[in-house]
């Protein structure tokens, strides 16, 4: 009984509140809602967002973990640590500090704004580069607990019989890790759909370019609780839909 | 970043209330473009009623408003527009009439040295320029709305944010070129900010009003707050920050 109650109640305080929504959702007007054009526009901005950022994290966080788990670089534990570290900030203070670097003045971002005319906050391409920025972590943790637990040996005797270390990579170590690499790949892309804190500070708000699904719950509760409350349905069945359809396969497989 | 503040609000507020409930603690809830103005207000009652403790919750009026109605623990709420405040009244949430104390007007603000050289609302249809604006919702947004419906120009921002201070911040970081926010607000930011004045700013003017609470928890604490905002003290104190009288 000790136990049981207690988790009974962590069980109702993260399942009420999701019941909740649904109570409250408004279900005659919802298909008018879900079809109407900034709905659509917000949730299509999210995906192709989540989308690319996690193509980005995956090109850059892939060798990242490789780097950490099999390279031979001094202090690898510091670097593993500031690794993480975007993985326990808070993404607002993540924002705050792309603004600060990426930005207009920003310490690169004046130069990419002077050389290449390129201005990052504000755009679509901002969106990507903040979700990225939080989500990352998820996929480079992921991937280097796969790469430790995987047998370096198989790799050696790869390079032995001749195979270069890229070509080891490919064909001998990411298929054993493939995975952790999946696993990290969605929870990297859930992290970078839910992705609000970094998104607004460096991205700020515009419907179509930088208005990503959370942006546009967080906004509509201001004015229209009713889409709130709709956009936050979709987002929670794209959650739910996501756990469904990879959980057999991957997430609780032996990864 | 207001709503994270407001939950370590509600935190701490909430904590307050399962005590003895004799602390002295008033909760404001005031427009962003009160930030400079009731904080220094806030101080002074703070000094002339001792064991008293302001407290504050700056935001869009509208986030204000819509917080107050779901249950927010404030005891007094200033508006940057009399909407915002009717959505309280409306509800039943004031403990006595709104009064205007104050009035305010929109400005351009341009970061120091105005790079993209804006000299007025025409250059806020320019695609090439990145312009900040105040959403709809909240006053300065409206106010924005009607200055561009008098101008007769098509305004194209690259973000429209929750409140003036958000807009405000944009343009000190040099984040964009050109934004609408009050005259105060280019005031308060002193030389990084640059504020260029327009024809129809006429349009912009915004009444605030402030209101004591139906449920502030010390009904005449919140009343003396709200007297000594009308105060000639708190009228000074809004004159110097570039109020209008109400």
């Amino acid at each position: 009984m000790a136990l049981v109650l207690p988790a009974v109640v962590g069980l109702a305080f993260l399942l009420v509140p999701l019941v909740g929504l649904l109570v409250r959702a408004p279900w005659g007007t919802l298909p008018a809602r879900l079809l109407s054009p900034s709905v659509g526009e917000a949730l299509r901005l999210s995906l192709v967002c989540a989308s690319l950022a996690t193509v980005v994290c995956l090109v850059l966080g892939v060798p990242l973990a490789w780097l950490l788990a099999r390279g031979d670089v001094p202090g690898r534990g510091v670097l593993r640590a500031l690794v993480t570290v975007p993985l326990v900030l808070p993404p607002v203070v993540g924002g705050v500090a792309l603004l600060f670097v990426l930005g207009r003045r920003g310490l690169v971002g004046q130069y990419l704004d002077a050389w290449f005319g390129v201005s990052l906050p504000f755009t679509t391409a901002g969106v990507v580069l903040a979700e990225a920025f939080v989500a990352m972590p998820f996929l480079v943790i992921s991937v280097e607990g796969a790469l430790r637990a995987a047998d370096p040996r198989y790799e050696e005797a790869a390079a032995t019989l001749g195979a270069s270390r890229w070509l080891a990579f490919r064909r001998v170590t990411l298929p054993s890790i493939l995975p952790g690499v999946v696993a990290g790949t969605v929870l990297c892309w859930a992290r970078a759909l839910g992705e609000f804190g970094a998104t607004i500070t460096f991205a700020g708000n515009f419907p179509g370019e930088t208005t990503t699904m959370p942006l546009a719950v967080y906004l509509a509760l201001e004015t229209e609780p009713d889409a709130a409350i709709v956009l936050s349905v979709v987002l929670l069945l794209v959650s739910v839909g996501v756990l469904a359809a990879l959980r057999d396969r991957w997430i609780s497989g032996p990864s | 970043m207001r709503a994270l503040a407001l939950a370590a609000l509600l935190v701490v507020t909430g904590c307050g209330t399962s005590g003895t409930g004799g602390d002295g603690r008033l909760t404001v809830f005031a427009a962003a473009s009160l930030t400079e103005t009731f904080t220094r207000l806030g101080a002074d009652f703070e000094a002339a009623n001792p064991g008293v403790d302001v407290v504050f919750n700056f935001g869009g009026s509208s986030a204000l408003a819509q917080q107050i109605g779901q249950g927010a623990p404030a005891d007094v709420f200033a508006s940057a527009a009399p909407a915002n405040m009717a959505q309280v009244v409306d509800a039943g949430g004031t403990a006595a009439e709104p009064v205007t104390f104050a009035a305010n007007r929109l400005e351009i603000a341009v970061p120091a040295g105005n790079p993209a050289g804006i000299t007025g609302l025409a250059d806020f249809a320019d695609a090439d320029a990145k312009i900040a604006l105040c959403a709809e919702q909240v006053p300065c947004g409206a106010a924005a709305k009607r200055a561009f419906e008098a101008a007769g120009v098509t305004a194209r921002p690259d973000t429209v944010e929750q409140d003036v201070k958000a807009v405000l911040t944009k343009v000190r970081l040099g984040e964009v070129d050109a934004a609408l926010v009050y005259r105060t607000d280019v005031r308060a930011a002193g030389g990084e900010v640059v504020g260029i004045g327009f024809p129809e700013a006429d349009r912009t003017v915004n009444h605030y009003p402030i209101a004591p609470l139906a449920k502030a928890r010390d009904a005449a604490r919140a009343r003396a707050f709200v007297d000594h905002v009308r105060s000639d003290r708190g009228r000074a104190v809004l004159a110097e920050a570039g109020f209008d009288a109400p």
